[in-house]
């Protein structure tokens, strides 16, 4: 009965917030009926035939679950999906509440669940998961997390507690990713790249996992592919790597396009178009890759659904403004922020950049990051036309421009993203493109603005 | 004029974006015609720290620094000495050290850890570290008096430590937390200073939107090298300024849960 009433009074707020423009809605609603029922998530969550699957780790959970998404859609699937980085307990008991029947029933068999890394105990406690996909571990608002080796540390205790009917997919090129793979009940998967062409050049900067999680040596790499995933082995304890069960045997990077993958699985090979830009998508597209094949779905399926993603909410996006383009990419951190640089500058086509920094709790309250990412490559003539700055610490982010060497001379700050965005907008011509690099709030915030301007679908309905 | 800058174990002390204090000295000096060059210290090699003009000495998480902490007490062949005795040497010697977080932990005499082992540090500062039950995080606003003559008295900042730092025998804090905790969120200091050597718990980086900070540093390291007093040449800093205000407005501003 308490459920019930949970349901209910969840499914009500939710209702209003919409109604009445009153946000999203997308973690209050599950908030009121945990507090009404502790148990509405593990309650809901029992009635489910085919059970979860929860993606989490620092990058990609967003762009992997819409990747899942898709290819449940084209099997007819259609399943509960926590939505826009709702991904705590209260956001994740909000989208059950949406898919419930007012009897407090699921109303689909499957969900598709994206998790904070810190709420995945909380959560995995709730929520028995039949597959668990792990993607990466950088650096990520630590004012929140405390330190990377304590996140880690969560996700072990997660995982430990999975029985051997679940599965979990690790990203073996990640040494703290594949190290989780250690002493699980559950059955254990790894996916990796094994193409030596997209190997870089030079040796990444950050102390992310410069360490033997094992005995604590340096680790010795082969092969870098960004940040500190590669090939890696521990000259002291011979911990390395492990083969990847699922990789990309080659890979061809078109631009901001797309890139051609082909895939090995211990089933099959295929080869597949993913409409997206940068490696990291191709890391994303085989953890999908992997959960889909564990749920028993069929290949060309899970070809047609992942060739089907063009882009994840706010993860490069484009929108269309009277006959200007405005390419949208979410920045979090320092190497998503490096990776959504590298891709915009491979054309060498000098570009139009707005950037917009908030410090809220979502994009962390910490803006150290950005000295972090790597701006100096912007500073080189002729890359960057223009820039504007934005955001809550525009000043912050303007500094740190001026000493990676930009030409402060071509800089705008002002500190109103709406008259910033507008401006912006009006320096570019029809048929050129804006590009927009917003973190989390200042991203809500001006995609609300669009949407006001009658361009973008509110995230809700999509 | 010619500044050496020492960056110690930038690959193992580098999180939470401190390699911009290094990045803000070195163009803050190339901007006034100061020829700078910045040299990588990391474990396993030894150096005599009084060839350097400036130190720098970031934070890290737990892991790291018990490895920086076992390689500052290991041998230096060179000097026949201990490489955290070579750093004090230094010290002694007039040379500027910049230590932030971790990097600040191991100037002191000891950090006790959670699990209550204890971290031998340098013994440049009077003081100690003791981990403390809850984390330390958020914007920090800093009274100082070292800046009498810069646009703005203060320091601002992001903390985010559960070491407790005390000072003793009055050693001279940075300045006092306005907001923040600063050292151990009890006495108010933040931040300790003996002779040239500096110690905060400030991210943000620091020294880019506190460039009076930077300039202070600047100054004393050229004065110990030249001897003379140095006025160093003003700079446009209207967008240092810019953040330094709205990080110190977002401070006096932002919603706080109690803790």
């Amino acid at each position: 009965m308490r459920l019930l009433l949970a349901v209910w009074m969840g499914k009500l707020y939710m209702h209003l917030a919409r109604a009445f423009h009153m946000g999203g809605g997308t973690s209050f609603p599950g908030i009121l009926a945990r507090k009404i029922e502790p148990a509405t998530l593990r309650k809901l969550s029992l009635r489910l035939k085919q059970g979860a699957v929860m993606v989490t780790g620092t990058n990609g959970k967003t762009t992997t679950n819409k990747m899942l998404n898709n290819i449940l859609k084209q099997v007819g699937i259609s399943p509960i999906y926590n939505l826009s980085g709702a991904n705590l307990p209260g956001g994740v008991t909000t989208a059950f509440l949406d898919h419930a029947t007012l009897m407090g029933r699921p109303k689909s068999d499957l969900a598709l669940l994206e998790i904070d890394e810190a709420a995945m105990p909380r959560v995995a406690a709730d929520v028995v998961p039949r597959v668990v996909i792990v993607t990466n571990f950088f650096r990520d608002q630590l004012d929140r997390y405390g330190e990377l080796d304590h996140t880690v540390a969560l996700i072990r205790s997660a995982l430990a507690t999975l029985p051997a009917s679940s599965t979990v997919l690790l990203n073996a090129d990640d040494p703290l990713v594949s190290s989780l793979g250690k002493d699980l009940a559950a059955q254990v998967i790894y996916f990796g790249l094994e193409d030596a062409r997209q190997e870089a050049g030079e040796k990444f900067q950050t102390a992310d996992a410069k360490f033997c999680t094992n005995c604590g040596a340096e680790y010795s790499y082969s092969a870098v592919y960004y940040g500190h995933l590669g090939k890696y082995r521990c000259p002291r304890c011979g911990n390395a790597r492990p083969d990847p069960q699922i990789y990309a045997s080659s890979i061809e990077i078109e631009g901001m396009q797309r890139s051609r993958i082909h895939v090995v699985t211990p089933q099959k090979q295929f080869s597949l178009t993913l409409n997206l830009p940068a490696l990291y998508n191709v890391y994303n597209a085989l953890a999908a890759v992997g959960a889909a094949l564990s749920l028993g779905i069929e290949v060309e399926a899970i070809r047609k659904g992942i060739e089907s993603v063009s882009s994840a909410f706010g993860r490069m996006e484009k929108i269309s403004i009277e006959g200007k383009e405005v390419v949208m990419a979410l920045v979090k951190n320092p190497t998503g922020f490096n990776e959504v640089l590298h891709t915009l500058l491979s054309d060498k086509q000098p570009k139009k950049l707005m950037i917009l920094i908030n410090d809220n709790p979502a994009d962390g309250e910490d803006v150290s990051w950005l000295w972090d990412v790597d701006f100096e490559m912007l500073a080189e003539p002729g890359i960057v036309e223009s820039t504007v700055v934005s955001g809550i610490r525009a000043g912050d982010m303007a500094v740190r421009l001026k000493y990676a060497g930009a030409d402060v001379g071509r800089l705008r700050i002002d500190g109103d993203f709406k008259s910033a965005f507008r401006s912006a907008l009006a320096g570019v011509n029809p048929g050129e493109t804006l590009y927009v690099l917003p973190t989390y709030t200042a991203m809500l915030d001006l995609r609300k603005f669009i949407h006001k301007m009658g361009y973008v679908k509110n995230f809700w309905e999509e | 004029m010619f500044l050496r800058i020492c960056h110690l174990y930038p690959d193992l002390m580098n999180i939470y974006g401190d390699r911009g204090n290094v990045i803000a000295l070195q163009k803050r000096s190339q901007w006034r015609g100061i020829e700078t060059e910045v040299i990588q210290a990391t474990v396993g090699r030894s150096y005599d720290f009084r060839q350097f003009d400036i130190v720098f000495f970031g934070g890290a998480q737990d892991k790291e620094q018990k490895l920086v902490c076992a390689d500052l007490q290991s041998a230096s062949q060179e000097l026949q000495t201990r490489q955290g005795d070579s750093l004090r040497m230094a010290v002694e010697d007039g040379a500027v050290v910049l230590g932030i977080c971790g990097g600040y932990q191991l100037l002191g005499e000891y950090f006790r850890t959670g699990e209550g082992e204890v971290l031998p540090g340098l013994g440049i500062f009077d003081a100690y570290t003791v981990a403390g039950n809850r984390r330390m995080i958020g914007d920090v606003v800093v009274e100082s008096p070292f800046f009498p003559g810069a646009p703005q008295k203060t320091l601002v900042g992001f903390e985010n430590h559960s070491g407790q730092t005390f000072l003793r025998n009055g050693l001279q804090p940075i300045g006092r937390a306005v907001i923040g905790n600063g050292n151990n969120g009890q006495d108010r200091f933040e931040g300790a200073v003996y002779k040239n050597a500096f110690g905060s718990y400030l991210h943000g980086s620091l020294l880019p939107k506190n460039p009076w900070f930077a300039d202070l540093l600047i100054e004393r390291a050229l004065e110990r090298k030249y001897g003379d007093k140095v006025e160093l040449a003003s700079l446009e800093d209207d967008l240092e300024i810019l953040a330094h205000d709205s990080a110190s407005k977002r401070a006096a501003t932002r919603p706080r849960l109690a803790t």
